[in-house]
């Protein structure tokens, strides 16, 4: 880089990814001065552009996204693309993602594969089908009691265990030790139960039954459904219900790319600033499913208040807004008298510094023409 | 074997439903069962259920034996002749009445050509399918049925001669048309319902197209000198009761001129239009604060001391008069007595209203408009015949909500004037679209109902083509006189001393939370601030305690209510809503102390 030494004195002035731009865009013809007036120019117009004191952000923000939000259609359940998977989309979700529900309506991952077997279609349904969390009741075909023997047989599927690998040592193997107290038998594609000793009752067989059924045989526990998709030039997998730290450990999958949309599970396994761009990269799925238009910033807004205590908060009574400093703030939100009493109770102090509680005295608001104040020296 | 049913309830088994429900059938055709009983056969579950019950809608359908109707040309013909009424035709069984349930088992063609073996009934008339107000729509069968709804709503909202005792009634709120015409393109309906009688609007001559933008999203330019003629006047009639209500003690309102020394007197001004009743006289033209009844009532809270000090007995004044921004001329007055026997005055207020800027106005299809401009007829462009139109909406009204039938309407009306002959545009049986154009083609005038215009300021011919001919318009009784109201200062409520809400209360617009942002958002806040002054207050506050106190006018001084005379007060401005708050708090046993600074 031609002009790279002088470009550097100004790092103090403009934020490096501009100065970067500015190196990358400058012909090699350039003069020094010439250089001088472009860097002198932008840091101008980075002045410009920057958000003035006084401008209150978080109400234009909250505008910004409020208002188009009254035309996002309610309900919409959307497919991403494919059938079968049901996602939450549409207000529902931006509601949830805002309030930072700690149980969500659709849990879902993006699988992302390494470089190798992500164009192989047929490696990457395999992958899907190890990793699915397979129980029992999915590969048995038929639940029989024989009376006579009292014994609990299931017959198995078993072009089924073929595709997902298994065989019936396999299955043996995790029912023993869930089944003390029953001979388990195996053979040409049945498996039997039968107590130990004397048989008491032939509803204990049920009950067997019943607590078998939901045994995990395979795969990675809450994955209930997978699902590849084309994605670009690539194969992915999708998958409903998450388990983000069992999946990154796979060392088929790209862990840069792959992705939860539970805010408190990426928050977990990957701390606060990816929970604060999954935030983000959620709401504008949204927005962007719903053809609206909302800048970025907005949002990265919302989801740095979300995240500023290290913690994903939501925007509710009990998340971020009982930070807030003011007693009448937090009392003009919702609760209160909750909020009154406890006040009370500490002997609270409100320095009146936002702006609900000056609206409700009647006093100028600390923003725009209501921040400047007069010094003024006293003789 | 299938279980029978009379109106829900069980009643028995028969082996052979078909043919007992047919037996039941021929009964009613003949008349030995009542036209009101219908009868269903649910083959699926294999049930008959009868139906004699009251509440159910029933409809008369024309009754179809192997493929023929079983009215006939000489039915018709003495039908003509007035030998027979459709009341016969029902005794003889060629008309019956079924309703829902029986439907289900009929198969009924629309029109005769359609009939097959299969069918068992033939409607009266394709247009029977609708109701009432829905067939009044001219040209129905052209629209979207959603705008025929709308089209039928509107007609329900029209000024008209609604009752021809009009003078005679206390309505409550009535309106009453000037002048009322019966359409010129009509149904077959309006024949029926006998709509000569009760007109509901007038035919104007209306031309589409567009007039200095005053017509934009569903607005009507009228022709201001049509209006000044009488186009769309009416009367609006309003009824003001007032009774003399009985009180514990023997005690009684009394209706007649207040004295003077009552309690609440307005002003003699006020009462200049009360005779020696109280009451206004007939003709009396009464303005906003004028009474209209004069009435006093007993004072409110009689202790049994007072009872017997008759001089300290003080009459409360309680007459009617006409709140903000009413006015009208007396009508008529009546003097009876209401259920319980007390006398009651009741006085109908007359007022006369022009079409004015913001009053509502309708074709049949659905297609309302507000009143933009009135236009004098000088300025309005008008047809290479000198005929000026009356009323000028916008072509952009019929694109997006395909109104055909309202295009149709002005095609016809244009063609029933000229011919002076009324159209028919019953639903599903109107006259041809194609004969209406070649009549007027015959009228000497262009097809397609389109004429050559001049502008009326300038006198220049226009470029384009305008449609126009005459449609039947209905004014709607949303007008702006009932609804308009402003305020800059008035009432207040007494608890916050915000201002009062509602047109009734002389209410202010109130600048709620949304739009509050708004202003901050543009970091305006001094003017918000300025905004919601209204219920500004200074306050005394104690700055040693941080209480409000008062202002002591006896000692001169303020009072603090913790330190007494000695504290230093200062006056702080806050809104009064937060003084409550404040006073809410030390009701709730918080104490709010507020800690005072300088401001400068």
């Amino acid at each position: 880089m031609k002009h790279a030494d002088l470009i550097k004195e100004y790092e103090k002035d403009l934020p490096l990814a501009v100065l970067d731009e500015i190196s990358a865009l400058i012909p090699t013809s350039a003069t020094k001065p010439q250089v001088k007036k472009i860097v002198e120019e932008t840091i101008l117009l980075y002045k410009q552009a920057r958000v003035h004191a006084g401008e209150c952000v978080g109400l234009v923000s909250a505008e910004s996204i409020g208002e188009p939000g009254t035309q996002m259609t309610l309900n919409t359940f959307h497919f991403a693309g494919v059938a079968e998977m049901n996602i939450t989309t549409g207000l529902p979700r931006i509601i949830e993602i805002f309030d930072a529900r700690k149980t969500i309506k659709t849990p879902m991952m993006e699988v992302f594969l390494k470089a190798p077997n992500n164009k192989d279609i047929e490696k990457v349904r395999q992958f899907a089908l190890q990793i699915k969390a397979t129980i029992l009741d999915e590969l048995v075909a038929e639940y029989a009691i024989n009376i006579f023997d009292q014994t609990l047989i299931l017959r198995l599927h078993k072009e089924l265990m073929a595709d997902y690998g298994l065989t019936e040592k396999d299955l043996l193997k995790s029912l023993k030790t869930r089944t003390k107290g029953y001979n388990v038998s195996s053979g040409d594609g049945e498996i039997s139960f039968t107590h130990k000793g004397k048989a008491e009752e032939i509803k204990e067989l049920y009950i067997l039954k019943e607590k078998i059924r939901a045994v995990k045989m395979k795969g990675i526990k809450k994955i209930t459904q997978v699902l590849p998709v084309k994605r670009g030039d690539e194969y992915i997998v999708l998958t409903s219900g998450t388990n983000l730290s069992d999946v990154l450990e796979l060392p088929e999958v790209d862990p840069t790319r792959t992705f939860s949309n539970d805010l408190y599970e990426v928050r977990a396994v990957l701390g606060i600033e990816a929970a604060r761009q999954a935030v983000m990269n959620e709401v504008f799925k949204v927005i962007e499913s719903q053809g609206l238009n909302i800048d970025v910033r907005h949002i990265m807004l919302v989801a740095d208040i979300m995240c500023v205590s290290g913690e994903v908060k939501g925007i509710t009574r009990y998340g971020i807004v009982s930070e807030k400093a003011s007693v009448l703030a937090r009392a003009s939100f919702e609760t209160p008298i909750k909020h009154l009493v406890n006040a009370s109770l500490e002997g609270e102090v409100d320095k009146l510094t936002s702006v609900v509680e000056n609206v409700m005295m009647n006093q100028a608001v600390p923003l725009g023409t209501g921040l400047p104040g007069l010094v003024t020296k006293m003789k | 074997m299938a279980e029978i049913y009379l109106n829900n309830k069980y009643l028995g088994t028969v082996d052979n439903p078909a043919s007992f429900v047919e037996d039941i059938k021929d009964s009613r055709r003949k008349g030995d069962v009542s036209q009101y009983v219908n009868v269903h056969l649910n083959e699926q579950t294999d049930e008959v259920r009868l139906f004699s019950d009251a509440g159910r809608t029933q409809r008369p359908l024309i009754i179809v034996k192997e493929g023929v109707s079983l009215l006939t040309e000489k039915h018709i013909e003495q039908l003509e002749q007035g030998e027979i009424t459709w009341l016969d035709l029902v005794r003889q069984g060629v008309i019956e009445y079924i309703d829902a349930a029986e439907e289900e088992n009929a198969l009924v063609a629309s029109i005769e050509e359609d009939m097959t073996p299969e069918h068992t009934h033939l409607e009266v008339s394709p247009g029977a399918i609708s109701g009432m107000a829905t067939a009044l729509v001219p040209f129905g069968n052209y629209n979207q049925s959603s705008r025929l709804i709308i089209g039928s709503k509107n007609q329900k909202q029209s000024l008209g001669f609604y009752a021809a005792n009009y003078h005679i009634r206390m309505d409550m709120d009535s309106n009453l048309l000037h002048y009322p015409q019966f359409p010129l393109v009509k149904t077959k309906i309006h024949d029926v319902a006998e709509y000569d009688q009760h007109p509901s609007g007038q035919n104007m001559v209306v031309a589409i197209m567009c007039y200095d933008g005053y017509n934009m999203e569903d607005g009507v330019i009228l022709n201001k000198s049509s209006v000044e003629r009488g186009l769309a006047r009416s009367t609006y009639f309003k009824p003001i009761n007032v009774s003399e209500l009985r009180y514990s003690g023997g005690l009684m309102d009394e209706i007649s001129v207040p004295d003077k020394d009552v309690k609440g007197y307005k002003s003699e001004h006020d009462y200049r239009f009360l005779e020696e009743d109280g009451i206004v006289y007939p003709e009396a033209k009464v303005c906003e604060s004028d009474v209209v009844i004069g009435r006093t009532s007993p004072p409110r809270f009689l202790s049994s001391l007072d009872e017997y000090n008759l001089s300290a007995v003080v009459r409360r004044e309680s007459s009617v008069s006409l709140k903000h921004g009413e006015r009208g001329v007396a009508d008529f007055v009546v003097l009876t007595e209401n259920e319980e026997g007390n006398k009651l005055v009741q006085v109908r207020l007359r007022e006369e209203r022009r079409p004015e800027i913001g009053d509502k106005f309708t074709s049949r299809h659905g297609q309302k408009g507000v009143t933009g401009m009135l236009i004098p007829s000088a300025d309005i462009p008008f047809s290479t015949s000198g005929v000026v139109p009356d009323l000028i909406f916008t072509p952009h009204g019929v694109t997006s909500r395909m109104t055909v039938s309202h295009l149709l309407e002005l095609l016809g009306g244009k063609v029933g004037a000229l011919s002076g002959r009324l159209v028919d545009g019953t639903l599903f049986e109107s006259e041809k679209e194609e004969v209406l154009r070649d009549e007027l083609l015959q009228s000497g005038f262009r097809e397609d109902g389109t004429e050559s215009f001049y502008d009326g300021r300038t006198g220049k011919k226009m470029l384009a083509k305008i449609y126009v001919g005459n449609m039947y318009y209905l004014r709607l009784r949303h007008m702006v006189a009932n609804k308009m109201q402003s305020r800059a200062r008035g009432p207040i409520q007494l608890l916050t001393r915000q201002p009062t809400e509602g047109k009734a209360k002389e209410g202010g617009l109130r600048l709620g939370e949304m739009e509050k942002d708004t202003f901050i958002a543009h970091g305006a806040s001094l003017l918000l601030k300025e905004r919601f002054d209204s219920d500004k207050v200074q306050v005394p506050v104690c700055t040693q305690s941080g209480l409000i106190g008062y202002y002591d006018a006896r000692k001169k001084q303020l009072i603090s209510p913790m330190l007494g005379e000695d504290a230093d007060m200062a006056y702080v401005e806050m809104s009064y809503a937060f003084k409550l708050l404040l006073d809410e708090l030390k009701a709730m046993g918080i104490y709010p102390k507020l800690v005072l600074e300088d401001k400068y």
